[in-house]
């Protein structure tokens, strides 16, 4: 095929941006155009319901203008197309533009359908399928109390989720008997009904809706066949989805009796010159809903177009997911309607739990399943049903309770070909090539096969495989901190305790070699400051410190440093306002609010420092540790005392543990925050802790942080009393200090923890190593040992002697100048030294200035 | 040889750098950064520029020092280079070095030697 065909692309959805990818890289040379019927490039249709949960759209977007630009695609947005000219070989877009082609491929998707019920087109009757549809819904709960949602299968449930997220009463109408009749079974369906119900989602099935008229208590009723009603103040439709076939019927292309683009193995539609992928694609009588199919069948037409032969050959249409907290998975033929078909059911009703095998008629294949409340089974079900592997003796095994006895499927077992992810096609195979060619840590294969970056359902299989596969390669994923010592920061710690050891030399004695560095000094004085809170700069650990730990202040640039008392919450006096205006007025020094709440007091040399605290101690100030790998700041909002909002104490609270946890050395500094309400004014979830204020209490997020690679905060726990939520930050952060690699931030440390998040409340909340108590222990006995560092540097004179610039001068450094910018000081350029005459030098007057 | 007094030994910290003014013909002055490695009762004496070259400022005297490989070294404290206190030489880029000078102690004096000559021809 030339390389200069004009690519025309309809539709710029999960699956049409998926195409020009691969387009992309498969035939760099052709032209292609994409034609997004929305308002923006696409995003992640997949997770959209997690924009309720605080995604922005920018979070969701799958690409950016830029990214197109780059990869030399052209696009229109809100550019609908209304018509194909097939003869003309042109589209026709709303707003009367016309553009040609070479080859035509509408990835049109699917719109919601709306079930022809009188009533269904007033103003808070809404569908569930785009960023414009969340913020209706968005809007419309804000007006609302109760919402209904009609249809209970996957999109049905998932939506109702998000009314409860909004906090709405929310109820579920579905027509048929039970709930995700597609996916599961009737068993499978009533237990996820009584699931659903017990976390207060009102479930109404074999319910038909006649009409929506004008309700009593609520905005609208909803009148069902037999005589019953419901009232509900927003209505949201999710009775399944259409293909968008519209502008293929317009052409006269062949088309499903039920919609549907006919397409053959080519994704090619009766026209040989235009394909359909997607949800618009009817593919062996067969429509595909999932993102996985729709992948393939990009991947498909890609190829074709550029002379390849893939073949599209049907899809696995398994699938797990969590509705409402409820795990819920169905593969293959879950309802077993293969002919000869046997099956295997368990059931554990006080636990919610039922699961279901269906076998073929020799009981050696696994031809469907269905789980429901413990989806933990699977990814191995999975991987016996689409390699048609041989199952064990007893079949039932595997998905009987029987503690530890389970034959598990390791990733060893599988073919080479077994596929890992579906949504990017990415088999056992290229895993492995991909760790031969040196990606041997997760997140570098994923982001090289691109495994497990589609619906995620895979990820727990691919780390399976990645952690299995490196240790057969003896990959031993090697922690030693550095030539010095052979142990991780974790075992170091561990040391230090158990045989007490008091010194970096000790340490050194027993355990390591060399003079040690650079790397493992800073680690070590951490480590012995997290267990015995030792002044940081006596005698021992003096060397031991990062140049900002040894001089309690941040070097800069030019070798001056920086000053940041403590202002815990962001409070402060007008007092102490003035004072730290003096201050910086008398020794010229740069201020700045910092992003910490604090302010910051920079170019101050290091013979100054002493002079300089002394002034802020006795106006009541306190280090702020800016220096150190500890405690930085609790930053506040206003909360309940001014805002009309806050429904707590926000700033005594940050002010608390601010005191609290001062001074406390960590592998990496924390940060926290604490706001009045759920608006969220002090960005606690881009906190290492965050605290949110509700009705009830606090609720506790864990493991944010802002940076380079910003995370947002979990949610631990919810409603707690300040005791409790005092107890668990305590065992938090003395586990994250006890556990963690050096420089590793609680983010990366949480990912880096088997079990994550839920592991963390096991061990935090539920005490399950029986450790609470330690850390708690060794929390309090910090805070006890607690001392502002700078108070008790001033107060020696042997402390003192560090801060000098010469041992045997009295002079400042010549090399340190200043020039004036926007009324303060800053540090003078390389030129503007050379042009050193020309400057106001500072130092000429090595008085401070009165001020 | 001519050896100049700097600073008595008590102004040393152990395992740890402080900076020494060497006042120089100009009138400008030097900055050194002097060195005290101690493990048990070992004790050696180095002295090097403090001039970072990398960073551009006066501030090798408060890096961390230790050793590479058995060679002792300091890490400059703003972008973490290590230099060898033996020869001076920048472990990370060859074409960079500091200037070493000689160091001794007589009783409690610490003494350098040669001042204008430093034992490496490293910048200042
Ligand atoms: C002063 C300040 C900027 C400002 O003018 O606002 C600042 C300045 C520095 N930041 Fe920052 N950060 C400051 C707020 C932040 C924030 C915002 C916040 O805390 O709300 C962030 C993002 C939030 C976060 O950390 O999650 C931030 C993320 C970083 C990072 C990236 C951390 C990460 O995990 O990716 C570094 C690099 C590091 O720590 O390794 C860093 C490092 C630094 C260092 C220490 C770099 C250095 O070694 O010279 C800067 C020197 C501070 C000094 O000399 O006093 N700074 N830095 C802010 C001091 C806040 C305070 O009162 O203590
Ligand atoms: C809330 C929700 C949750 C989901 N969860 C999952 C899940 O967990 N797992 C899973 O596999 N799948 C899930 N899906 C389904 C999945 O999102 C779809 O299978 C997938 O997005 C289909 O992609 P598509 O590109 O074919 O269609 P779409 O994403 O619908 O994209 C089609 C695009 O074409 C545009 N368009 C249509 N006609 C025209 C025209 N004439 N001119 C211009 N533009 C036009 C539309 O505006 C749209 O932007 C979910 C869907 C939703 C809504
Ligand atoms: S949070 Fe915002 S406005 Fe309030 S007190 Fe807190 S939030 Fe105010
Ligand atoms: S299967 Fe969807 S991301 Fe891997």
């Amino acid at each position: 095929m030339s390389n200069t065909k004009k690519i025309l692309v309809v539709g710029n959805g999960m699956v049409g941006h998926h195409f020009v990818e691969q387009l992309v890289g498969a035939c760099p040379g052709a032209e292609i155009t994409v034609l997004s019927g929305e308002p923006r490039l696409a995003y992640d249709r997949v997770h959209l319901s997690e924009f309720f949960a605080g995604k922005s759209v920018e979070d969701l977007m799958l690409t950016s203008e830029s990214r197109y630009q780059q990869l030399g695609v052209h696009f229109f947005c809100n550019a609908w197309v209304e018509r194909i000219d097939r003869q003309a070989k042109q589209v026709w877009l709303k707003d009367g533009r016309h553009l040609v082609y070479d080859k035509l491929v509408l990835a049109t998707g699917s719109y919601p359908f709306v079930p022809p019920i009188p009533g269904n087109d007033q103003p808070h009757c809404l569908v569930y399928r785009t960023i414009e549809d969340l913020e209706a819904i968005q809007a419309s709960a804000a007006q609302s109390r109760v919402g209904v949602v009609i249809g209970g299968g996957l999109l049905g449930l998932e939506a109702a989720n998000a009314l409860k997220q909004a906090g709405l009463q929310a109820h579920v109408v579905e027509f048929a008997p039970q709930l995700m009749a597609v996916q599961l079974d009737e068993g499978g369906g009533k237990q996820l009904r009584s699931k659903i119900e017990a976390l207060g989602v009102k479930v109404h099935t074999d319910k038909a809706t006649q009409q929506i008229v004008a309700g009593k208590h609520c905005r609208y009723q909803l009148q069902f066949k037999d005589g019953e009603a419901l009232e509900a103040d927003l209505i949201l439709f999710s009775a399944g989805i259409r293909p968008q076939d519209s502008l293929a019927r317009q052409a006269e292309l062949q088309t499903g009796e039920r919609g549907g683009i006919i397409i053959d193995d080519q994704c090619r539609t009766s026209d040989p010159d235009i394909y359909a992928i997607g949800e618009c694609a009817l593919w062996q009588g067969r429509i595909f809903g999932l993102v996985a199919p729709g992948y393939q069948m990009a991947r498909v037409a890609a190829s074709h177009i550029s002379a390849g032969e893939l073949c599209f050959q049907g899809a696995d249409m398994s699938t797990k997911l969590k509705l409402l907290g409820v795990e819920v998975a169905s593969i293959g033929d879950a309802h077993g309607k293969t002919p000869g078909a046997l099956s295997y059911q368990y059931q554990n009703q006080p636990l919610g739990i039922y699961k279901k095998l269906v076998v073929d008629a020799s009981q050696q294949r696994l031809l469907g399943a269905v789980l429901v409340g413990d989806s933990s089974d699977y990814d191995t079900l999975l991987q016996y049903a689409l390699n048609g592997m041989d199952l064990p003796e007893f079949p039932e095994s595997l998905i009987l309770p029987s503690a530890g006895s389970k034959p598990a499927l390791g990733a060893d077992a599988l073919p080479i070909t077994a596929t890992i992810c579906s949504c990017h096609n990415v088999s056992k195979g290229d895993v492995l090539s991909a760790m031969d060619a040196g990606a041997c840590e997760l997140g570098a294969i994923k982001s090289c096969t691109k495994a497990s970056t589609g619906c995620g359902g895979c990820a727990g299989l691919l780390k399976t495989l990645v952690d299995g596969e490196l240790a057969k390669r003896g990959v031993e994923v090697k922690k030693d901190i550095c030539e010095h010592f052979a142990y991780s920061r974790q075992e170091l710690f561990h040391l230090v305790q158990v045989e007490n050891i008091r010194t970096f030399e000790a340490l050194l004695d027993k355990h390591g070699q060399g003079l040690g560095c650079d790397i493992c000094k800073p680690v070590a004085a951490s480590i012995l400051a997290s267990n015995w809170n030792e002044f940081v700069l006596a005698t021992p650990h003096v060397g031991l410190q990062d140049t900002n730990d040894t001089f309690l202040a941040n070097m800069q640039k030019d070798g001056t440093y920086s000053v940041v008392p403590r202002v815990p919450a962001g409070e402060i006096t007008p007092d102490k306002l003035i004072v730290i205006g003096q201050v910086a007025k008398k020794y010229r020094l740069y201020t700045k609010i910092t992003g910490g709440q604090r302010i910051d007091l920079f170019g101050a040399r290091v013979e100054q420092l002493p002079d300089i605290w002394r002034e802020l101690i006795a106006a009541g100030f306190e280090t702020g540790h800016a220096y150190g790998k500890s405690l930085r700041t609790v930053k506040s909002c206003v909360g309940s005392t001014w805002c009309r909002y806050g429904v707590q104490d926000s700033v005594g609270t940050a002010i608390d543990i601010e005191n609290r946890y001062k001074g406390l050395r960590s592998p990496h500094k924390i940060k926290m925050a604490v706001s009045g309400c759920t608006r969220e004014c002090a960005e606690a979830q881009s906190k290492d802790v965050g605290v949110i204020a509700t009705e009830k209490g606090w609720n506790l997020y864990v493991c944010g942080n802002g940076g380079m690679k910003p995370r947002h905060a979990d949610l631990f726990a919810q409603d707690l009393d300040t005791d409790t939520l005092i107890r668990y930050i305590d065992r938090f952060l003395m586990f994250y200090v006890r556990t963690a690699d050096r420089l590793q931030r609680t983010s990366v440390w949480l990912e880096s923890l088997e079990g994550g998040l839920d592991y963390l409340r096991e061990v935090i909340i539920d005490d399950s190593l029986g450790l609470a108590e330690a850390l708690e222990a060794q929390m309090q006995q910090i805070i006890g040992s607690y001392q502002c560092e700078w108070k008790t540097a001033i107060g020696s004179e042997q402390n003192l002697k560090r801060f000098r610039q010469f041992v045997n001068a009295d002079k400042p450094d010549s090399n340190i100048q200043f020039v004036e910018e926007r009324g303060q000081w800053r540090p003078a350029s390389e030129q503007e030294k050379l042009a050193f005459a020309a400057i106001d030098v500072r130092q000429i007057s090595s008085e401070p200035q009165n001020a | 040889m001519q050896w100049i007094t700097l600073c008595k030994l008590d102004d040393l910290i152990d395992n740890s750098g402080v900076c020494a003014y060497l006042p120089d013909i100009e009138g400008q002055g030097r900055q050194l950064a002097l060195f005290s490695l101690r493990h048990g009762d070992k004790q050696q004496l180095f002295a090097v520029g403090n001039w970072d070259p990398i960073g551009k400022a006066n501030v090798i005297s408060r890096g961390i020092v230790g050793s590479i490989a058995g060679e002792p070294v300091v890490a400059s404290p703003l972008y973490k280079q290590h230099f060898s206190l033996l020869s001076g030489q920048c472990l990370e880029d060859n074409n960079i070095a500091l200037p070493v000078f000689a160091v001794r102690l007589s009783g409690q004096d610490v003494q350098i030697a040669n001042p204008s000559q430093p034992v490496t021809k490293g910048v200042c």
